[in-house]
């Protein structure tokens, strides 16, 4: 498969893959209020963000410039607006947006890179979020590797007879078919072996006195940056 | 020997009105294998979903001397282990030893017991050294033996495999035949694979057109339907 790169790079060996999710979580939101909330001297604080999260990708041994690429995802979307603000003469706010959400998806990139998404997801829930939600979730993450490999399959069969764009509608429209399918012989086997409406989880994360020196550490790194900016610059 | 599973007159219609069983009367004595053979379509699985209460027809079926119904349905999902036909709907958990401790933590055990008896069927299968990988990394099959493992941990009374030696080569086509013939428990083996069906059933039950067609020995069956598992002669 050749869509499990972000997955792998979560299970590789590093002091920063080691910590507790709970301590990468609360870091993330409070990086992005100080990002989102930020206006006086923006291009300043987005300088030195991005090179805390460059410090943090290098240190977590993941491929720096690929992470970097990947982040660019979310930027066809963002320039539309920026562009509107552009036009309508806002050139600032345009740049802010660029800024903003680039940087989002490079810290929300950075926190998956590093932690298992089942590891992720049990953090989630240990801070209060709704298991629904997060069971919901934790099936779409499951299938979608399953959904993606039966798309490349019949992307290959498509292309092997000469596929067209026509083709590749058609088969959309059999993969989600596919997918409905599947969703109900998921219902059957997890009724098959007992499920009651609750996941049981086999081991939950353990809080170290060293997750919680670095959920100081890197909670407080943007925060204090942005207050060293704002007062002295 | 006390039957384990009495069916009676059993039949069963699609929601597009067509027939998928009609009128099926078995038993399945303790300790027994018995193979289900037949052309796809012919009702086989159909009937083993009615096994466990995954579906619902009109007639009798008892597993243990317990009716199939909404009331027992849990009772029962404990004495029978279905291994579906697809490994990847049977496989939900983010990794290989939570997904088969599912099972396990269901039926009430703690955590440490339920890993223990995880890792205990996975060993059994081949499949230990794979217990931290994510079923998505593992090829079919490999998903095929963790789903077996993740039924032998529910330690049922009763298992019903549906296609089971799908995607296994065969020296792990051999390793499953000793696995499942050292184990005490009633067996339906749903199953094209006639070497693998005479190796382990002592009685084997034709199926056609939703009806059973025939009994006997696999040998008779395929003497008597021209069953050689590929071609009808």
């Amino acid at each position: 498969m050749h869509h499990v790169v972000l997955d792998q790079w979560s299970r590789r060996a590093s002091p920063l893959h080691r910590r507790d999710p709970r301590s990468k979580i609360i870091p993330l939101l409070i990086f992005l209020v100080v990002l989102a909330t930020a206006h006086r001297l923006l291009p300043a604080i987005s300088a030195g963000l991005f090179a805390m999260l460059c410090t943090a990708l290098l240190w977590a041994r993941v491929p720096l410039a690929d992470v970097l690429a990947r982040a660019c995802l979310v930027l066809p979307f963002t320039l539309v607006f920026a562009g509107v603000s552009w036009i309508a003469g806002d050139p600032a706010r345009a740049e802010a947006l660029v800024m903003k959400s680039y940087l989002s998806a490079l810290a929300v990139l950075l926190v998956v890179s590093t932690t298992p998404m089942p590891l992720l997801l049990r953090g989630i829930e240990l801070l209060g979020a709704p298991r629904f939600l997060l069971m919901v979730t934790q099936f779409l993450y499951r299938y979608l590797f399953v959904i993606s490999e039966e798309a490349q399959h019949m992307r290959k069969a498509a292309v092997s007879r000469g596929g067209s764009f026509r083709a590749a509608a058609g088969a959309l429209a059999v993969l989600f078919a596919r997918s409905y399918k599947q969703a109900g012989e998921i219902h059957n086997a997890m009724l098959a072996r007992g499920f009651q409406g609750r996941f049981r989880p086999l081991s939950a994360p353990h809080f170290h006195a060293a997750d919680a020196a670095f959920l100081v550490c890197a909670s407080s790194a943007p925060v204090i940056l942005r207050i060293a900016l704002e007062r002295f610059v | 020997m006390a039957p384990v599973i009495e069916v009676h007159d059993l039949h069963y219609h699609y929601e597009d009105g067509t027939a998928a069983l009609g009128g099926i009367d078995f038993q399945l004595a303790e300790g027994e294998a018995v193979a289900l053979l037949g052309p796809n379509g012919s009702g086989k699985t159909t009937f083993a979903l009615h096994l466990n209460g995954l579906l619902r027809g009109r007639g009798s079926v008892k597993v243990c001397g317990l009716e199939v119904n909404k009331e027992n349905a849990v009772v029962i999902r404990r004495k029978i282990g279905l291994v579906f036909q697809d490994s990847d709907s049977q496989l939900f958990m983010p990794t290989v030893i939570d997904d088969v401790s599912f099972g396990p933590l269901n039926q009430g055990l703690d955590p440490r017991e339920a890993a223990e008896r995880a890792l205990a069927a996975l060993e059994r299968v081949g499949m230990a050294s794979a217990a931290g990988k994510a079923p998505y990394h593992l090829s079919a099959g490999e998903k095929k033996r963790v789903a077996i493992a993740g039924v032998l941990a529910m330690q049922p009374s009763i298992l019903v495999l549906d296609e089971p030696t799908t995607f296994l080569d065969p020296p792990a086509q051999q390793a499953l035949i000793s696995v499942l013939g050292g184990l005490p428990q009633a067996k339906i083996l749903i199953t094209h694979d006639m070497p693998f069906a005479q190796a382990l059933c002592t009685r084997a039950v034709f199926f056609e057109k939703g009806k059973i067609a025939g009994e006997g020995t696999v040998s008779e069956l395929v003497e008597r339907f021209g069953w050689n598992g590929n071609l009808r002669q």
